[in-house]
């Protein structure tokens, strides 16, 4: 007997699904039930001076029609020429990957719009720039890239009259400011397998593009778009069904309900005996559900074929390592790097979230002047999330948490003092501690709040001393609260716990 | 030669010297124009006073002394499938009705830098696709040598201009011989240049692979002039050869002693006419008395040259032509929907030769259909540059007719395909990527000129110059009779 054909992507690789830990699984109507599988790719515009194949700039938000020239409106004669800027950020991101960076070649994608001035899309068909990479989110899952190849953006339609679509419109006006902007179309293998790591998975890349200067990212204006080739399957089965392909996913959100809805239409249709027709579905956010755009008997023949006006492009294996060396620091090894300095395990939401903000570096840097690292962790998780936060010097911010772990500043008053420093630049965190009054709380005062506490609520009390670990967890926080209530938050936390620990054993 | 009987060197060398005016030049050009194009109908547009102000300006520049370029004052027509900034450029389609180009040809700036004057925008078979200028939306151009006969295609307009001295020197677009052919037709000089030599930057174009914009002229010297001025890298065209122009007219004289000559067997022999063949052998045997050994040589795979080339062209052809669709220039056929105003205006402003070649093109890229016919034509493609290269490792040029008959009778040929037969000594130049150039070489019985095809190899012109000159020096002259008598009546 043979080997049943495995399917194949377009690069002739065999498709493999990655195996996870987090699989979105739909119940249907009849209790089947039915695991998600999924693809994303990614369009990202690319953030260079000029368009992919002429010396018009490439900006967003301007008047219509006004960073054109013959080339992006695809006059009779002009030809292209290859955006150097353009080829290295596609072998930027395929650095930042773990890719291959490879000899692409240009081929042209034939189809009629009106907003594509040539009627053709110059693309990379079966050589992209970028093969065979790998991303690993936040969580530890790794998503692998098939490819990303380089091509051009079309131009905007705006439909007047027909509530703004084609359909009825009176007329409709072009922009081609967009067209000929350089787009990296970033291909991931089927290994997404929730909703929340498509989430991540986006997220993540965004995170790298932008890090490495290769794409502003902005979803809200289109720099980055997401599609996502989407087919549910028996859940522990290994099987491949057919795909949907849902487009206008325009923001994570939509990425998130776009894929549990769709994952679902598919899991009821297969439940009831339906089939899944291969097609492209647009995503409605108003009525968050996925409509029909067009199906594959209707998809159009691209009659792809290597663009004669381009020749192929090759960087070279010594390009390729030095842009590989000149890679900044990426999203996956600033959370090591902090899980490394702080203790804590690389997944750790505060981790994960500290470096998706961009402050790992202050994180960072206010505990290698010695601040004890979790504290540090707690306030710029906590406290900084502020306008300005993030603009606070570690040393400033090492000095605050010095006062914290002396004793000097309660937790309560320490966070109040840092939101001064974010406020006021020039000042400083004893200057602000000294101003307001805030002092270490008198050994014998402290002592005297816990103990009229204890004495207001004996029956808490009976239990906090008696009860098991968790009674006790339960009761100390309720004692605790109790306390900063009664001195007015000036009672230091730790100094707390250790009275109430000295009173119970006693 | 021009209306002066002059070639372009020695027009640039007394407008330089400032013995004779540019402007002097340019009218005695626009009356001949003016007296004969009714019957040759060589342009789709005469840019009579642009013309004149650019020759005056020349003039202007003389006086105060500048160099003005080794064109100064020459006139040249120019085809009109080459872009010119603010001068209608139709390609002798309808679908362009109305566009004005808001720039020039990379070629058409280097020929206003080196003092050339554009007199006009020749005609052309439809989007250069014919080998006849019978397939123009503006009707035909007549064969100067014999009005009754075709001038070739598709730049017959140019070939005809220079014919009939409206200019002695013009530019022309060769995809599969649309240069020589009507070169050969009409007794002038045409040049095919490397692929990537010149910049194609403004030609709009057919089948951007095989396209190359290339030089007519009387001789085999202001060709050379012609294309020096032209060649030479252009950062606006990517398949531009990252190269100076070579210097061609220094090497001119150098003669062919030693110089191995192969004769194309594939390409002597059936289909060709003897009287065509027998031109050929004579101009071989003056190559041999300039002290070259020519022998014969085979290069099989041109025999597949047709085949892979109405393949190949049609192809790039049917995507090329896309964008001609009516929303942002050129005709506009007004329909209640934007797909059925692209098909109204396509439907309109396409000639019956472009629709055949269009849906030809779409069908070798279909689906299902793109590895047996484009796939198959690629291959076969190199294996024409191989059989090139093999026969270039033992000659350092090949000898061909450059067409198998002479001039033929307008309307004469109706079938497409026998059409397309005329093109069969000039394909495999372009699907090789290398070099050729037609030097006329005596008549036929009826006293119509014939071409002889000098092939060389990729960046080959030095040596090909050298071969076209001393064919041009050993050639028959034509009678008087035979050209002005005819054309005059």
């Amino acid at each position: 007997m043979s080997a049943p054909t495995m399917p194949t992507d377009s690069l002739g690789n065999v498709i493999t699904v990655a195996e996870s830990d987090d699989v979105l699984v739909v119940e249907a109507s009849d209790g089947s039930r039915w695991e998600l599988v999924c693809g994303l790719e990614v369009h990202a515009e690319l953030a260079t001076a000029t368009k992919m194949f002429s010396g018009a700039p490439n900006h967003f938000g301007d008047e219509p029609n006004t960073n054109i020239d013959p080339v992006t409106l695809g006059l009779p004669g002009t030809l292209p020429v290859v955006n150097q800027q353009a080829v290295e950020l596609a072998a930027r991101f395929g650095c930042a990957v773990e890719a291959s960076v490879q000899r692409s070649v240009f081929s042209r994608k034939n189809y009629f719009y009106p907003d594509m001035p040539k009627n053709f899309q110059i693309s990379q068909y079966d050589q992209p720039i970028v093969v065979d990479g790998r991303l690993e989110l936040p969580s530890g899952h790794v998503v692998g890239i098939e490819r990303a190849h380089l091509e051009e953006d079309t131009g905007k339609s705006t439909h007047v009259g027909g509530a703004g679509r084609i359909k009825g419109a009176d007329h409709s006006l072009v922009d081609y400011n967009r067209a000929g902007v350089p787009l990296l179309e970033i291909v991931s293998r089927p290994h997404v397998r929730s909703a929340e790591q498509a989430r991540q998975y986006v997220a993540e890349l965004r995170s790298i593009l932008v890090a490495c200067e290769i794409s502003d990212g902005k979803m809200e204006e289109g720099s980055m778009r997401v599609d996502a080739n989407i087919s549910v399957r028996r859940e522990g089965s290994d099987e491949l069904r057919t795909r949907c392909e849902i487009k206008n996913v325009n923001s994570l959100r939509s990425l998130v309900r776009a894929i549990e809805h769709e994952a679902r239409r598919q899991a009821e249709l297969h439940a009831s005996g339906g089939t899944v027709t291969q097609e492209t579905r647009h995503w409605d956010e108003s009525d968050g559900r996925t409509h029909t755009m067009r199906s594959k008997e209707e998809a159009d023949d691209y009659r792809y074929f290597p663009e004669p006006d381009l020749v192929p492009i090759d960087l070279g294996a010594e390009r390729v390592a030095q842009i590989a060396a000149a890679l900044p620091l990426l999203p996956a090894q600033r959370r090591r790097r902090l899980a490394e300095v702080t203790g804590e395990p690389v997944t750790a939401e505060a981790v994960v979230v500290t470096v998706e903000r961009g402050q790992d570096d202050q994180a960072v840097a206010a505990i290698e002047l010695g601040a004890d690292a979790g504290r540090v962790l707690v306030h710029v998780v906590q406290n900084l999330a502020v306008d300005g936060g993030a603009e606070l010097e570690p040393a400033r911010l090492a000095e605050l948490v010095e006062l914290e772990t002396s004793g000097d500043l309660t937790a309560t008053q320490a966070k109040q003092v840092l939101a001064e420093l974010v406020a006021d630049p020039s000042a400083t965190a004893a200057g602000v501690a000294k101003a307001k009054g805030f002092e270490a709380m008198d050994t014998g005062a402290l002592e005297a709040i816990v103990d009229g506490v204890i004495a207001a609520n004996p029956a808490e009390w009976e239990q906090f001393r008696a009860g098991d670990d968790k009674a006790r967890k339960k009761l100390s926080g309720f004692f605790t609260g109790q306390i900063m209530k009664a001195s007015k938050g000036q009672a230091d936390g730790r100094a707390v716990a250790q009275l109430l620990a000295a009173r119970s054993a006693g | 030669m021009s209306a002066s009987g002059e070639t372009a060197v020695a027009i640039a060398a007394v407008v330089r010297s400032g013995r004779r005016s540019a402007v002097d030049v340019i009218d005695e050009h626009l009356a001949r124009i003016e007296a004969h194009e009714g019957s040759v109908h060589a342009f789709n547009l005469v840019t009579a006073a642009e013309a004149r102000a650019q020759a005056a300006e020349v003039d202007r520049r003389i006086a105060a002394g500048d160099d003005v370029g080794p064109l100064a004052g020459v006139p040249v027509a120019v085809k009109d499938n080459l872009c010119t900034n603010g001068v209608a450029t139709t390609c002798s389609s309808k679908i362009l009705e109305g566009w004005i180009p808001p720039y020039d040809a990379t070629v058409v700036q280097r020929l206003a830098a080196a003092g050339a004057i554009t007199v006009g925008k020749t005609n052309l078979d439809e989007f250069a696709m014919g080998s006849s200028t019978e397939n123009s939306a503006f009707g035909p151009t007549r064969n100067p040598i014999d009005l009754s006969r075709v001038p070739g295609g598709s730049s017959g307009g140019s070939a005809a201009a220079v014919a009939a001295d409206f200019a002695p020197i013009s530019l022309g677009s060769d995809t599969g011989g649309s240069i020589r052919q009507p070169a050969a037709f009409c007794g002038v000089v045409g040049v095919k240049p490397t692929y990537g030599l010149v910049s194609r930057y403004g030609l709009i174009a057919f089948a951007s692979s095989l396209d190359q914009v290339g030089p007519f002229a009387d001789t085999v010297e202001d060709a050379a002039l012609l294309l020096e001025v032209i060649a030479g890298h252009d950062p606006a065209d990517a398949t531009s050869i990252p190269q100076p122009s070579p210097s061609l007219v220094e090497h001119l004289d150098d003669g062919v002693n030693g110089l191995r000559v192969g004769l194309v067997t594939e390409l002597i022999g059936d289909g060709i006419h003897p009287d065509v063949a027998a031109r050929v052998r004579e101009a071989a045997e003056a190559l041999a008395a300039a002290g070259a050994t020519v022998e014969e040589v085979s290069v099989p795979a041109v025999a597949y040259g047709l085949s892979a080339y109405y393949l190949i062209a049609p192809a790039e052809a049917s995507s090329n032509l896309a964008r001609f669709d009516g929303v942002r220039y050129g005709l506009r056929v007004d329909a209640p929907t934007t797909n059925e105003m692209m098909v109204a205006t396509r439907t309109a402003g396409f000639g019956p030769e472009v629709k055949r070649r269009i849906m030809l093109g779409t069908y070798a890229l279909s689906a299902g259909y793109y590895d047996a016919f484009y796939g198959q034509a690629q291959k076969v493609r190199t294996l024409i540059a191989r059989d090139f290269a093999a026969a270039y490792d033992r000659f350092d040029v090949l000898l061909s007719p450059t067409t198998p008959t002479t001039a033929f009778g307008l309307g004469a040929i109706a079938d497409p395909l026998t059409m397309y037969l005329n093109d069969i000594c000039t394909i495999p130049t372009n699907l090789a990527g290398d070099c050729a150039v037609s030097v006329p070489f005596g008549t036929d019985r009826d006293d119509l000129p014939v071409g002889v095809q000098i092939l060389a190899p990729s960046l080959g012109e030095v040596t090909m110059f050298r071969a076209a000159r001393v064919v041009e020096a050993a050639a028959p002259a034509r009678s008087s009779a035979a050209t002005d008598g005819r054309f005059h009546a």
